[in-house]
């Protein structure tokens, strides 16, 4: 009698641990919680894309970039060749509303402070301009770049006629330009777009100072999270 | 004496069992939590060995065309009991409480959200995929066997279910 009864417990305390694991098991969804895939995902088999940087018909390092005329928030039209004796030039797309850009604002203003006067200003471009959104009009621009006391221009690339030459695909997108207009270096500002005290990489002052060693920026293709530029097309 | 032992470890499991029940209940509420991942914890919800379809989403809410598909995304996993969605959001950590589930809630989102902290994001993006450019939103769609990336909004439902049986007929390719 007794020996039956330890029998049935030991049952029981086995479906107890059965379901108990399997609980366990259901709420840990899908992909194994230890995935022994590290880094690239391989076995990628065709993959469907658009819009990628692959397809993207912008800018690469070495291309000559064409100089343009942009309705500046001061109400002039601006080009680059206005600004005289450049070494280069901080082509930033950035906008009003994007998060990401505003997280730069600050960063983009003492770089500018630091470098214009060494021949490296801050031009920045807004490719989503609109008349129908009134958070990114001119208007709204004129009143960010008043409250920011922005010391660089700050364009409008109305109809985007630029963004799509340059291949800007989010914001904020810097470019820097060599004194001939050569694309040196394309990506982000740092390595930290979050928190400005945690910079541990300042890849676009890295960039500068390659180019002022008379050196190839190294690395001079990064990447960041952005806000997508709104393509109208 | 055993005995004793037996009923107590009996007792224990059951506890523990209904614990987990009732833990799991509650992450189906408005009140789950929303675990912040590096890119290092992120890296194994983007595999499977399992039979199912899974979409993971980055999004944030300060994204506009995220926001407008994330609709699809949730119809989807409804009506397709074969498909997880993962929502990765890319929104700040501190903003979790305060407007990322009221966002939730509002929108009526029940899919899995997860919150990508991981500030060098040169680092990891091309490891989840080499011709991502960063912009989001930017959506993987694979099982244990194909995978294929999309930057870019989807339409409605029937756009995403088209990707998915390309995805599908890809596989059927391949063991032909």
């Amino acid at each position: 009698m007794k020996k039956s009864n330890l029998f049935l417990l030991a049952a029981l305390l086995v479906v107890g641990l059965m379901t108990s694991m399997n609980v366990i098991a259901q709420d840990r969804k899908g992909p194994p919680e230890n995935g022994e895939r590290k880094g690239p995902p391989g076995g990628g088999h065709n993959p469907e894309q658009t819009e990628t940087l692959s397809e993207m018909k912008g800018y690469k390092i070495g291309d000559k970039a064409t100089d343009f005329e942009l309705k500046n928030v001061d109400g002039t039209l601006f080009s680059l060749s206005d600004i005289k004796n450049a070494k280069g030039y901080i082509v930033v797309f950035t906008c009003n509303e994007c998060p990401f850009a505003k997280m730069y604002e600050d960063r983009l203003i003492s770089l500018h402070k630091e470098y214009a006067p060494k021949g490296y200003s801050v031009v920045a471009i807004n490719p989503n301009v609109s008349a129908t959104n009134d958070r990114e009009s001119f208007e709204a621009m004129q009143k960010r770049a008043k409250e920011k006391k922005f010391p660089f221009v700050y364009l409008a690339d109305t109809d985007q006629k630029i963004v799509p030459q340059y291949g800007a695909l989010r914001t904020p997108h810097v470019f820097l330009l060599d004194a001939q207009l050569k694309v040196q270096y394309i990506g982000t500002i740092d390595d930290n777009a979050k928190n400005a005290k945690d910079v541990k990489v300042t890849y676009i002052e890295n960039a500068i100072r390659a180019l002022e060693n008379g050196e190839k920026p190294n690395p001079n293709f990064t990447k960041s999270i952005g806000c997508p530029v709104k393509f109208s097309r | 004496m055993k005995l004793r032992i037996l009923i107590g470890c009996l007792l224990l499991v059951l506890f523990s069992n209904a614990q987990s029940t009732a833990g799991k209940k509650k992450t189906s509420g408005s009140s789950k939590t929303i675990p912040i991942l590096n890119f290092n914890s992120l890296e194994p919800l983007l595999h499977t060995k399992s039979d199912k379809i899974y979409i993971v989403n980055f999004w944030a809410m300060w994204c506009a065309p995220c926001i407008k598909e994330l609709p699809v995304f949730q119809e989807y996993e409804k009506n397709n009991p074969n498909v997880e969605v993962v929502l990765v959001s890319l929104d700040f950590p501190e903003d979790i409480e305060t407007k990322l589930k009221p966002f939730l809630e509002k929108k009526g989102i029940t899919s899995k959200v997860v919150l990508l902290d991981d500030p060098d994001a040169n680092s990891w993006i091309d490891k989840i995929y080499p011709n991502w450019s960063g912009a989001i939103p930017f959506t993987i769609i694979f099982n244990a066997k194909n995978r294929s990336y999309h930057e870019r909004t989807f339409k409605d439902i029937q756009d995403l279910n088209n990707e998915v049986n390309n995805l599908l007929k890809n596989k059927e390719h391949e063991k032909k």
